[in-house]
């Protein structure tokens, strides 16, 4: 390192490294600092051409959508069916990838093969079949429905993160408890589990994530009373004077929960959208 | 030796509850799906549902918009995914080096916002600003002297707008993939390589490039799989227009079913496209992970 700072060119270099990271950081950031600046314009400003970069910004298109157009509802709809399905999805996986982690039996790699393929799935696929069933039985519109079908890549999701994190606790606490005589249910709810908290916890975040930011389940689903914020936000579309502000202020309100958890989750980001396949 | 042999009750207690789940919201309705592929099924004439056989699997098979969209839709993996590792590749390495690690860590968290992005909100934001009268890009090729670009509402932009969020959203992903690839190379073997030569793509091609091979297999195959499912982003951009331009594989299979109402039709193409994505990562799960045991 100390010769290379000696070295002529290196000002140059490093000057060089410091343009492309903030290259990198505009081209990344530049969407967000326009979507929030554009929900803070009158629907007059936000149709003035060219755009205007300074003016004054107004809550006027936060008010209007939160009370006026029914966006807080679809997004406390948004929440129930998100923390609803994490929690169903984590109440299940969780002993399923501590089976496929700790036990010994036959199909194991096929079983753990069709949890995979779950993941490489279309939704539209299942979204044909699962709107004429629900709709034959009367609950389309519900809350029930989305999160019973957010399960199809939560469940995996929390599988495959959950077997990798109950694999990484030490066996010799299994063979320890089991001379002391614990059931394998004991074991697992009162050593493993706490242990695995950490890969339970990011698998949790993602089924959050994946779970708020669906569309197209929502979108064939739902029609009023179970309408998620995203679906919201895409029925501003219709019509031909689009309100830029108000789909912007609504796409912000959906988009900064996500942005937080995936800030705290940063570090685990890329294990879990990769499904543990790279550390 | 990892694992134990439990009695047949405990392991059912165990994974019977996600099984059934799984079997339930998943296999139940693609079974109902494979009786509507055989059937006449349109939503707005339900009295008429009558038993074809395989006549809807026949159609989707010769049906040349099946086909288009298909071809777009691999079209659209194969233009984005290896521009996609190209820039990731740079970013990584470019973050990999060492010093300003002030600036890096800015970088890194500012890539975890695409990523993040709902996804329906790329679209919208793409209509804002791309918008061929008030749109901030074409406001910024302006001043650079380019005429404004009707970037929605022409068949070749349109597509090539797609191609450009799909770049903006996964470039990152496939940056910070390959990241966490170069930081398990080992210090002593990279920094041995660094003395030995002075050419980043020999220490690249020879010294880093094993460890990035599960990375990019990953990046392959999940880039693969969304690339078939996406959906999101190009319905709230574009709707599949103009015309069909960019009328990917699952919206066309969603306009055919919810806005043709042909449930029949758009259940044998949803077969169709379940069959080609099993056989897809059939090959490549294979490939990428390591077995369960």
């Amino acid at each position: 390192m100390k010769i290379n700072r000696a070295m002529p060119g290196t000002h140059n270099r490093m000057g060089m490294q410091i343009l492309l990271l903030l290259l990198i950081i505009t081209f990344c950031v530049f969407p967000f600092y326009w979507m929030v600046t554009t929900s803070l314009k009158t629907q007059l400003l936000a149709l003035k051409s060219p755009p205007v970069w300074l003016f004054e910004p107004t809550f006027q298109n936060y008010t209007e959508v939160l009370t006026k157009d029914g966006v807080a509802k679809t997004l406390i709809n948004s929440l129930i069916v998100a923390v609803s399905t994490t929690m169903l999805a984590i109440t299940l996986g969780c002993p399923a990838a501590y089976a496929l982690a700790r036990f010994e039996f036959r199909g194991k790699r096929d079983l753990w093969f069709w949890f995979i393929t779950n993941r490489m799935v279309s939704p539209i696929v299942l979204a044909l079949p699962f709107f004429l069933i629900v709709r034959k039985i009367g609950l389309l519109d519900t809350h029930l429905v989305l999160i019973l079908i957010y399960l199809t890549f939560n469940l995996p999701i929390v599988i495959w993160i959950c077997t990798d994190q109950f694999r990484s606790v030490p066996f010799e606490l299994n063979e320890a408890a089991m001379l002391e005589g614990a059931s394998p249910f004991r074991i697992f709810r009162s050593i493993c589990l706490p242990l695995a908290m950490p890969g339970v916890a990011v698998s949790a975040i993602f089924s959050f994530i994946f779970s708020w930011n669906e569309l197209m389940y929502a979108l064939v689903l739902t029609r009023n009373s179970a309408k998620t914020a995203p679906a919201m936000a895409v029925s501003f579309m219709e019509g031909y004077n689009l309100p830029y502000g108000k789909i912007m202020a609504t796409s912000t309100l959906i988009v900064i929960p996500v942005i937080i958890f995936s800030l705290i989750a940063s570090k685990q980001l890329v294990r879990g959208l990769t499904m543990g396949a790279v550390k | 030796m990892s694992a134990v042999s439990v009695k047949r009750s405990t392991l059912i207690g165990f994974l019977g509850p996600s099984i059934f789940a799984l079997l339930a919201i998943g296999i139940v309705p693609l079974l109902y799906a494979v009786w509507t592929s055989l059937h006449y099924f349109n939503l707005t004439k339900l009295k008429n549902v009558e038993f074809i056989g395989i006549e809807n699997y026949a159609t989707v098979l010769t049906d040349s918009v099946f086909w288009q969209a298909m071809g777009r839709t691999f079209t659209l993996l194969g233009i984005a995914l290896p521009i996609q590792i190209a820039l990731g590749l740079g970013i990584a390495l470019l973050l990999h080096q060492p010093g300003l690690s002030f600036l890096k860590t800015l970088t890194r968290l500012s890539l975890v916002l695409p990523m993040a992005t709902t996804y329906a909100v790329v679209g919208l934001l793409g209509q804002v600003m791309f918008n061929i009268k008030y749109g901030v890009i074409n406001q910024l090729l302006g001043f650079v002297g380019i005429e404004p670009v009707n970037w929605i509402g022409d068949p070749t932009n349109a597509f090539a707008l797609i191609i450009f969020w799909d770049i903006w959203q996964w470039t990152p992903f496939v940056a910070l993939v390959l990241l966490a690839g170069l930081t398990t190379v080992p210090a002593e073997i990279e920094e041995a390589a660094k003395l030995e030569t002075k050419r980043w793509y020999t220490v690249l091609r020879y010294v880093q490039l094993p460890f990035l091979i599960p990375g990019l297999t990953a990046v392959l195959i999940l880039r693969t799989a969304d690339t078939l499912k996406l959906f999101d982003m190009v319905f709230t951009l574009t709707r599949g227009g103009p015309g069909a331009s960019t009328e990917l594989i699952s919206l066309m299979i969603q306009r055919v079913g919810f806005r043709a109402f042909d449930q029949g039709l758009a259940s044998a193409q949803a077969i169709i496209l379940l069959i080609i994505t099993i056989i897809l990562s059939q090959l490549y799960i294979r490939l990428l992970y390591k077995e369960v045991g």
